[in-house]
């Protein structure tokens, strides 16, 4: 493998020049050099990736990995030539087979994209025209780029359908994106970007909008195409796990710098940088805590046979019901986390949803301290309220731009009687809790990160005191060290309170973290449920089995040379 | 995890280095080119409706049987209501009956303004009412909506003639007659946002904290509706001052004794080969109201709610 940066070009890992490499030297079919982009005046920094230099070799995977906001994507741009005007390159070069693309001109750009260089992006839906069959999407590529026949052209379109492993190829041909799966979506995208054999793919977080089981198979696909085609692959990422399971070398970005480059191993083993260190200790373990936990702790809930159907009725036509939701029993203790595993509509957040009353379930019942809350009319549910509270997955939404965070927070205690006073006090005690500056209940949610909304929505789930905390997603839209911290503090705030947890994850990694006991939903039925020990470590139904087998990075020891 | 781990954890995670200074939305309105170019244009037209008397007009009733049809600039005789003869200068040439033209589109400006503000305040109100209810008592949605799609299946001049020809013509009724045709839009748009608002986390948030449903509504729901339905009534609001100038052009808008650039326009329709000065300069006053009033709602829309810059 070719796990060596070339002499010269990073001076960050020293060391990594005396590895044995395979590359021939000059076989690079890309070179970012000194790339410098600005960013428009009065942002938060002056560049959007500054003096990043690194290479991709023929047949090399390079993670390129960084936080939201790091200029990973931007440099992807820019190396496509696809940055908008308000980002000029502003110096360094990007030489695709030793042609600088940041220089070159848009005819020259329009000839060299998907014919020697080619991109798959997150969001396979947005990144195909809805209205084209996918068919004559890969046709187009090549009537722009080859002079081939239409039956040529045809035959070559099955062909690649074919090699990304796309069932029925004929039929694909003919489909619109709308009617494939998502994972079926990035077959095709990444069927568009290779038909025409590039030296150079960027795949820009091609797995993040996928479900982790067909996360797995794309990974695999891509990694045996390039192995395959010798292609040169830029893979942008901000999931360990995936860059332990595809990367060759390894990149490491932070606010726009280069920090770390070097062999996959070394980075992920053995971290230089003090920030590569801090990320990789912020990538939860793939094992059980080991955290003994209270058997005799009082349920603080518990669900019986709970149902949600959702019936969707047409004007004409047949009623369809759709179970979202199937017999669910579940129960959590005080003082205990208990976390719902499963991919996205497998009706983990449906059981939330329900517990909180959002939805009324169709069936069954919830019992909150022995009181049967699933059947009680909103008005009689009012005072049961307090005791459940949830906090959402996006930060962005989960808060009202037009309210501050103070009346964000004082708005339960409010809505219970709590003199104005009280409330107050109790807000700024909660955002001390939640480690924050008393200044924030006079801004508004506008002013903070995602972080720092989402510390803000946990103080507002405290503020009633509650005895149950649903945290649906909450920690999966932050960035791994932002993450970290968030699940340290629902861990203290846990212990502190002694407070029933209710984690909803799709994320093994995060479960592993923070639950004690481990319920792992698949098509809205609760497959296996049972101590996390025991879940992790000898999983009994095979879904289980197949989602800890997809786990990326799952047999990669962080941070542990 | 270890204390020292932990503050370097802090100190170098990129979420907190990163100082978040992003522009409210406010600050964003005050830089638009297009908003700024608006508003100095309409608090000109607002300053002049305000000091009408003030700036050199005379009453716009006043006619003088000497001073008809003059050019303008041309100087002449006006007599006041006491019998006083005065001299002019009229700026803009005068009517037929002699009545200064100046004075008139001047006066004029009042009643326009008048109409765009009321009739933008009228329908947002009731459109705001119907939108909330339909958005967010289902049962209320199928009867409401259809009344809606009824109104807005009638053409809004000819509402507002019927409406006219059933009250007789006041600043009231011509406001009102006005302001209904645009209730269906509002109260379509202010369903659309409630539908969407109510499925927002930070609404589910509110329900799961106790939040009865006349104060989500209040405080949640119709706060963020703000933005679209200020740049929905400027646009109402340009749309009435052109419409209540078609009314009174047609001669069923206010009674022509009064002074619109609809009416002045009217009546020097049947001159118009030999004195066009009759109806270029309150032609002149109304498009350049409309366009300054629509400039205004497009900068508002760009900066306040980017999404429906898209969609429109």
């Amino acid at each position: 493998m070719h796990s060596a940066a070339q002499t010269g070009e990073v001076t960050l890992t020293p060391g990594s020049e005396g590895d044995v490499t395979l590359t021939p030297p000059g076989s690079a079919v890309l070179e970012v050099r000194e790339l410098t982009i600005a960013l428009p005046a009065g942002g938060e920094r002056a560049t959007a990736v500054s003096k990043v230099s690194f290479s991709v070799h023929r047949g090399e995977i390079l993670c390129l990995v960084g936080e939201s906001g790091s200029g990973k994507s931007v440099i992807a741009q820019g190396i496509m030539g696809l940055l908008p005007p308000a980002l000029p390159v502003t110096g360094g070069a990007a030489l695709l087979e030793g042609e600088d693309t940041t220089r070159a001109s848009p005819e020259r750009l329009r000839q060299l994209r998907a014919a020697r260089m080619s991109m798959i992006f997150q969001e396979p839906m947005t990144a195909l025209n809805p209205v084209m069959r996918c068919g004559e999407q890969l046709d187009e590529v090549l009537v722009h780029h080859t002079s081939l026949s239409e039956p040529e052209r045809r035959a070559k379109i099955i062909a690649t359908l074919q090699e990304v492993l796309l069932p029925d190829p004929a039929r694909m041909f003919a489909a619109y994106p709308h009617q494939l799966s998502g994972g079926q979506r990035q077959r095709i995208m990444i069927a568009m970007a290779l038909v025409l054999d590039p030296a150079l793919l960027i795949a820009d977080e091609p797995t993040t909008a996928l479900d982790v089981t067909t996360q797995a198979q794309i990974l695999k696909l891509i990694a045996d195409l390039q192995a395959r085609h010798g292609t040169g692959v830029l893979f942008i990422t901000h999931d360990f796990g995936v860059v332990a399971e595809i990367a060759q070398r390894v990149a490491v970005l932070r606010l726009g710098e280069l920090v770390e480059l070097g062999a996959k191993d070394e980075v992920l083993k053995r971290p230089r940088h003090r920030y590569t260190k801090m990320l990789i200790n912020a990538v939860p373990r793939l094992e059980p805590h080991g955290r003994a936990a209270d058997t005799d702790a009082p349920v603080v809930l518990e669900t019986r046979d709970l149902d949600k159907t959702y019936v969707d009725r047409a004007w004409f036509g047949k009623r369809r019901n759709v179970a979202a939701a199937k017999r669910v029993n579940l129960s959590v203790r005080r003082g205990q986390t208990l976390g719902i595993v499963g991919e996205s509509g497998s009706g983990k957040s449906t059981v939330a949803r329900c517990i909180v009353r959002l939805i009324d379930p169709s069936g069954g019942e919830i019992h909150l301290h022995g009181e049967e809350i699933a059947r009680r009319s909103h008005g009689d549910l009012r005072p049961l309220r307090r005791r459940v509270q949830i906090v959402f997955q996006d930060p962005y939404r989960s808060l009202n731009p037009r309210r501050t965070v103070g009346e964000a927070i004082m708005e339960g205690p409010l809505n219970y009687g709590v003199p104005r006073a009280e409330a107050l006090e109790r807000a700024r005690r909660l955002l001390a809790l939640v480690r924050m500056d008393a200044g924030a209940l006079e801004r508004y949610p506008h002013q903070f990160s995602g972080g720092q909304r989402q510390r803000i929505c946990i103080a507002r789930a405290l503020a009633l005191e509650p005895e149950l905390l649903i945290a649906d997603e909450a920690v999966s839209a932050l960035d791994v060290s932002v993450q970290a911290q968030v699940l340290r503090l629902l861990e203290e705030i846990r212990t502190e309170f002694d407070l029933a947890m209710l984690f909803i994850t799709h994320d093994l990694r995060v479960a592993a973290q923070v639950c004690d006991h481990v319920a792992v939903m698949h098509q809205g039925v609760v497959v296996e449920y049972g101590a996390a020990e025991q879940i992790f470590l000898q999983p009994k139904h095979e879904y289980t089995r197949a989602l800890f087998a997809a786990a990326p990075g799952r047999d990669f020891a962080f941070g542990r040379a | 995890m270890t204390a020292p781990e932990t503050e370097s954890f802090e100190s170098l995670s990129v979420e907190s280095a990163a100082v978040l200074r992003q522009e409210s939305a406010w600050q964003r309105v005050r830089r638009n080119g297009a908003v700024r170019f608006g508003a100095v244009a309409l608090a000109l037209l607002i300053g002049i409706a305000a000091a009408a008397p003030w700036l050199g007009t005379v009453d716009p009733s006043l006619f003088d049987a000497g001073s008809r049809d003059l050019l303008p600039g041309k100087t002449g005789d006006i007599t006041t209501l006491e019998g006083e003869i005065i001299r002019h200068t009229f700026f803009m040439g005068s009517d037929s009956y002699g009545r200064d033209i100046y004075s008139r589109v001047v006066f004029g400006t009042r009643v326009s303004l008048a109409v765009g503000v009321c009739a933008a305040l009228v329908a947002l109100a009731f459109g705001i009412v119907f939108g909330l209810s339909a958005g967010y008592l289902r049962w209320l949605d199928g009867v409401l909506m259809r009344i809606m799609d009824g109104i807005m299946a009638i053409p809004a001049i000819l509402i507002a003639i019927a409406l006219i020809a059933a009250w007789r013509g006041s600043l009231v009724t011509v406001i009102v007659a006005i302001a209904i045709p645009e209730i269906p839009r509002v109260s379509r748009l202010v369903r659309a946002l409630v539908l969407t608002i109510r499925e927002e986390p930070y609404v589910e948030a509110a329900i799961a904290l106790g939040t009865p449903p006349w104060k989500i509504m209040l405080a949640h729901i119709l706060p963020n509706t703000v933005a679209p339905l200020v740049v929905q009534g400027t646009f109402i609001c340009a749309s009435a001052i052109l419409v209540e100038a078609i009314l009174s052009f047609l001669g069923v808008g206010l009674p022509p004794d009064i002074p619109t650039w609809g009416n002045i326009m009217a009546e020097g329709r049947v001159q118009f080969v030999e004195y066009p000065h009759n109806v270029f300069f309150p032609g002149i006053f109304l498009a350049v109201t409309v366009l300054a009033v629509n400039i205004l709602g497009d900068g508002l829309r760009d900066t306040l709610d980017p999404k429906m810059a898209k969609r429109v």
